[in-house]
């Protein structure tokens, strides 16, 4: 690099780093699926580690029971319908996420959709025929939904507010408003309202499966949403707000209609996912019913690079292990906390992988023997 | 003795680019060097590799006679030269002196108190209006600059290079940062300035150097030069070009820009009363330095710009109607019928969408098509393999992400899917910028082709060879002025090169001359 003598008082040579990081272009499929699936077996691995050394238990046993709590006999029921919940709030904030407006307030929007499903059921459960009572609960959990997504789409479009501070702040007012309904609905002061106050506006068993109703109401959402993003003029719009701002004005998109009426859409869905809940599964109504996870399905959602179908597979993953986790807490008689480590430890690999999935690390080759320490802790994480 | 010194420096970016071209440059103590060039010209690659933000591939850079190698600001300022960029690096929520302390290590504890009178001190010393406590949110732009040279003289630099610093200031705020400068130049300091306004170089600089085309055109003593000489040698010998240009047949009026005024966010004046008229079948030019409101000018007529004064009057060729344009949405005046096609100087930013693939790019201007819900990509598949086939466009094939596409097949796209939508004004911005010579020659054929068709063609560019080669008119824009309006055919690149560094607006000149 340097020709010349340098003077002690000027410039010293350059300091080459001894790693650096170039970004992808494009990675075969085959690369990629090795890399997470390397990223699957490390993360078991170091699970059997802290297992081991924290509880003395047998790892091999303990993912054996993470698979059985899963999938084991009439648990698969229970198991599908946790897929479906979580993916149809999932399938919710993707529209918004792929306008890169980061809609935190999926928890907020589902709470508020259950809530308007079980004034329904209270209100009018008894006064009206039941399919009657249905629809009118799916009107307006649906309707409370869009709402509490609107509001923060106007004031984004109209004033740039920050999208994720608002939707994050409306969370606190829905679930202020559930607090309030429970005292109101429920003098006994218990702060859930079950199945013995609302009593009417149950889904229907169909084919005498429990759930089935909701999954497939999932599964259509699945597809139709796939088929929105893809091929509507809608989906093409939102694709065009989120590459590039830019762009959507020079060829005269109206930027303000697409975020409210994308953000409509999103309210919409988990306002549905509400209505499921409430309606189709729980039949009652507590505060924590959504139990975060308006803010997991922000994880499927970006797992899945914002792909409908991807996403089936990541709420799979995530559930599977949420109820592997349960099941290993009450077998093992361990505290909750332990499963959720195991939990943090795995997707914490799925997770990072990502990174050697978009970027690729180099090393400069005449530094070997500093490059080989930092390779390992690389790969770890 | 020399305070800097560059000998035969060259910088190549790639294969093809060569930046700066065995450069060579003195600086001597205690005075102020100017250097003039047209964009494009290395200047800021030259002074970046002062600044160690570039290493240069060949040279010798030496600092009061010594060898030095500069790979980092870090290093630079060990050697006392500091550099204030265009774009401001300041963090907005800290104070001037909380700013011009960050990042420096001598080794001493961090005292605000102590800093704050040290800055207080320099900003005394050389007549610097800084209130040292003030966050920079609240800063004028002016102010912030101030910031960006006392944050350089604390770390105790001698020679200082300031990149276009009057770009960003009034008149009057040009006049107290040039007392500040020959205040710093009295007290021994070199200053190297980057400017394109001859006025200002000739009233402020001792000697000026002038690149052209990465090599070093030659440096003059101040006092021994004038307008003219410095602007043969910015813009150069002559260049034939083999452009072939045909006399427009009929070119009647097509679109009207009468006395367009706007203004940016904060309230600079971008277009100061343009005014000019765009005939069919005719390219007109729009010549200028970088920055002096093409920009502004395109998109307040493409509806993307809000516009404060003025009218933009479109004659359509088909109902003879005359249709006012301005305050209208891009949505708009397509729903007019006016068919207008504008190839943005941002391409991946504005005209396409970088992630997309060349067929969802195509669909950009024509998806709404049809009352249906959803998306037909035929016809923009159709499209997009025509183009790939007449333009030559080098792509694997049509479902290929454009921003894997080389900058003249990027190009292609772009300037294909305009023309295809049979335009009745095509307005171009540095449609060639960064292309080699095929590529380019492919489009100023395509814009020759849509003249000959009666388009309305306004091509903004900035190599005056291909802007005299290839319009017909060219109107000179300079501080969001017309400065001139040139006949293509018999102007020469001296008389553009004076009217891009005038300030005063076309035909006033004569007036304040009385």
């Amino acid at each position: 690099m340097s020709k010349q003598n340098k003077p002690q008082a000027a410039a010293r040579p350059a300091r080459e780093p001894f790693l650096y990081v170039t970004r992808r272009d494009q990675i075969p499929l085959g690369r990629a699926i090795l890399i997470r699936v390397i990223a699957i077996l490390l993360a078991l691995i170091v699970c059997s580690v802290v297992t081991r050394v924290l509880t003395g238990d047998d790892p091999l046993s303990i993912y054996a029971t993470i698979f059985h709590g899963a999938f084991g006999t009439g648990r698969m029921l229970v198991t599908l319908h946790d897929i479906a919940i979580l993916l149809c709030i999932s399938l919710a904030v993707t529209p918004a996420f792929r306008m890169r407006f980061w809609n935190t307030g999926a928890e907020g929007q589902v709470l508020i959709g259950c809530l308007s499903t079980a004034v329904c059921m209270l209100v009018l459960g008894g006064k009206v025929p039941d399919g009657l009572l249905i629809l009118i609960m799916a009107v307006s959990a649906i309707l409370s939904g869009v709402i509490w997504g609107v509001i923060p789409a106007f004031f984004k479009a109209h004033w740039n507010t920050n999208e994720t501070l608002f939707t994050l702040m409306m969370n606190y007012v829905a679930i202020q408003l559930v607090e309030y309904f429970l005292k109101v609905a429920d003098k006994t002061g218990s702060n859930v309202v079950g199945p013995d106050l609302l009593t009417h506006g149950w889904f229907p068993e169909i084919f005498g499966v429990k759930y089935l109703l909701n999954i497939l109401i999932v599964a259509i959402v699945c597809i139709a949403m796939h088929i929105y993003l893809r091929y509507s003029k809608h989906g093409y719009e939102i694709a065009v707000v989120g590459e590039s701002e830019n762009t959507a004005h020079y060829i005269g998109i109206d930027v303000k209609k697409v975020i409210i009426r994308t953000m409509a859409l999103s309210g919409a869905i988990c306002g549905l996912a509400g209505l499921l809940l409430v309606g189709g599964s729980s039949h009652s109504i507590d505060s924590n019913l959504v139990d975060g996870r308006g803010f997991t399905a922000i994880m499927v959602s970006w797992l899945a690079k914002f792909d409908p179908f991807t996403m089936i597979l990541t709420t799979l993953l995530l559930v599977f292990l949420a109820r592997g986790a349960d099941e290993v807490t009450s077998k093992f008689g361990l505290n909750s906390d332990f499963s959720e480590i195991l939990t943090g430890i795995i997707l914490f690999f799925i997770i990072g992988c990502e990174f050697f999935i978009n970027y690729q690390v180099h090393f400069n080759h005449h530094k070997k023997e500093k490059a080989a320490p930092a390779a390992v802790s690389g790969e770890g994480n | 003795m020399n305070a800097l010194e560059l000998r035969n420096v060259t910088k190549r970016f790639g294969e093809k680019v060569i930046a700066n071209d065995h450069v060579s440059l003195t600086v001597r103590r205690g005075e102020i060097l100017a250097v003039l060039g047209e964009n494009g010209s290395g200047k800021t690659t030259l002074m970046n590799m002062i600044a160690g933000i570039y290493h240069p591939d060949e040279g010798d850079i030496f600092v009061n006679g010594q060898p030095v190698t500069i790979s980092s600001p870090r290093d630079a300022f060990r050697c006392g030269i500091g550099m204030v960029h265009q774009h401001f690096k300041l963090v907005d929520v800290f104070t001037a002196t909380e700013n011009i302390v960050l990042g420096v290590e001598d080794g001493k504890p961090y005292r605000l108190k102590e800093a704050t009178r040290r800055v207080e001190e320099i900003s005394a010393r050389y007549g610097f209006e800084i209130d040292a406590k003030k966050k920079i949110y609240a800063m004028s732009v002016s102010e912030k600059q101030t910031v960006e040279i006392v944050k350089v003289l604390y770390r105790g630099a001698e020679i200082l290079i300031l990149d276009e610093p009057t770009a960003v200031l009034t008149p009057q705020e040009t006049e107290k940062l040039f007392a500040v400068l020959r205040r710093m130049r009295e007290d021994g300091k070199s200053i190297i300035i980057i400017t394109h306004k001859l006025n200002e170089v000739l009233s402020l600089s001792d000697r000026v150097t002038v690149l052209h085309k990465g090599k070093n055109a030659g440096t003059v003593n101040t006092a021994e030069t004038n307008e003219a000489q410095l602007t043969e040698m910015m813009v150069g010998q002559k260049v034939v070009l083999n452009i072939e240009r045909k006399t427009p047949e009929d070119p009647t009026d097509r679109l009207i820009v009468r006395e367009v005024s706007c203004l940016s966010r904060d309230g600079v004046q971008l277009l100061d009363r343009v005014t000019f008229t765009a005939r069919a079948g005719e390219i007109l030019g729009i010549a200028g330095i970088a920055g002096s409101g093409q920009r502004e000018l395109l998109e307040a007529i493409a509806g993307l710009q809000p516009v404060t004064e003025g009218q933009i009057l479109y004659e359509d060729p088909k109902s003879g109607e005359t249709e006012n344009l301005r305050d209208k949405t891009p949505l708009q005046i397509r729903e007019l019928g006016v068919r207008l096609s504008f190839v943005p100087e941002d391409r991946l930013g504005m005209g396409l969408v970088s992630n997309m693939d060349i067929i969802d790019n195509m669909m950009l201007r024509s998806y709404r098509r049809g009352r249906s819900a959803f998306l037909d990509r035929q016809p923009p598949r159709e499209l997009a393999e025509r183009i790939i086939e007449d333009l030559g466009v080098v792509t694997p094939n049509a479902t290929t992400p454009v921003r894997r596409l080389s900058g003249g097949n990027v190009q292609k796209v772009l300037v294909g899917r305009e023309i295809a939508s049979a335009p009745t004004v095509l307005m171009a911005a540095y449609p060639v910028r960064g292309l080699d010579i095929n590529s380019s020659y492919l489009i100023y054929h395509l814009l020759n082709q849509q003249k000959e068709k009666g388009v309305a063609v306004i091509y903004v560019g900035e190599d005056l060879d291909v802007l005299l080669a290839l319009c017909d008119r060219v109107i000179v824009l300079s501080g969001g002025r017309v400065t001139g309006t040139v006949d293509g055919r018999t102007a020469t690149k001296e008389e553009v090169g004076l009217l891009m560094t005038k300030t005063e607006r076309e035909g006033e000149s004569h007036v304040k001359a009385e």
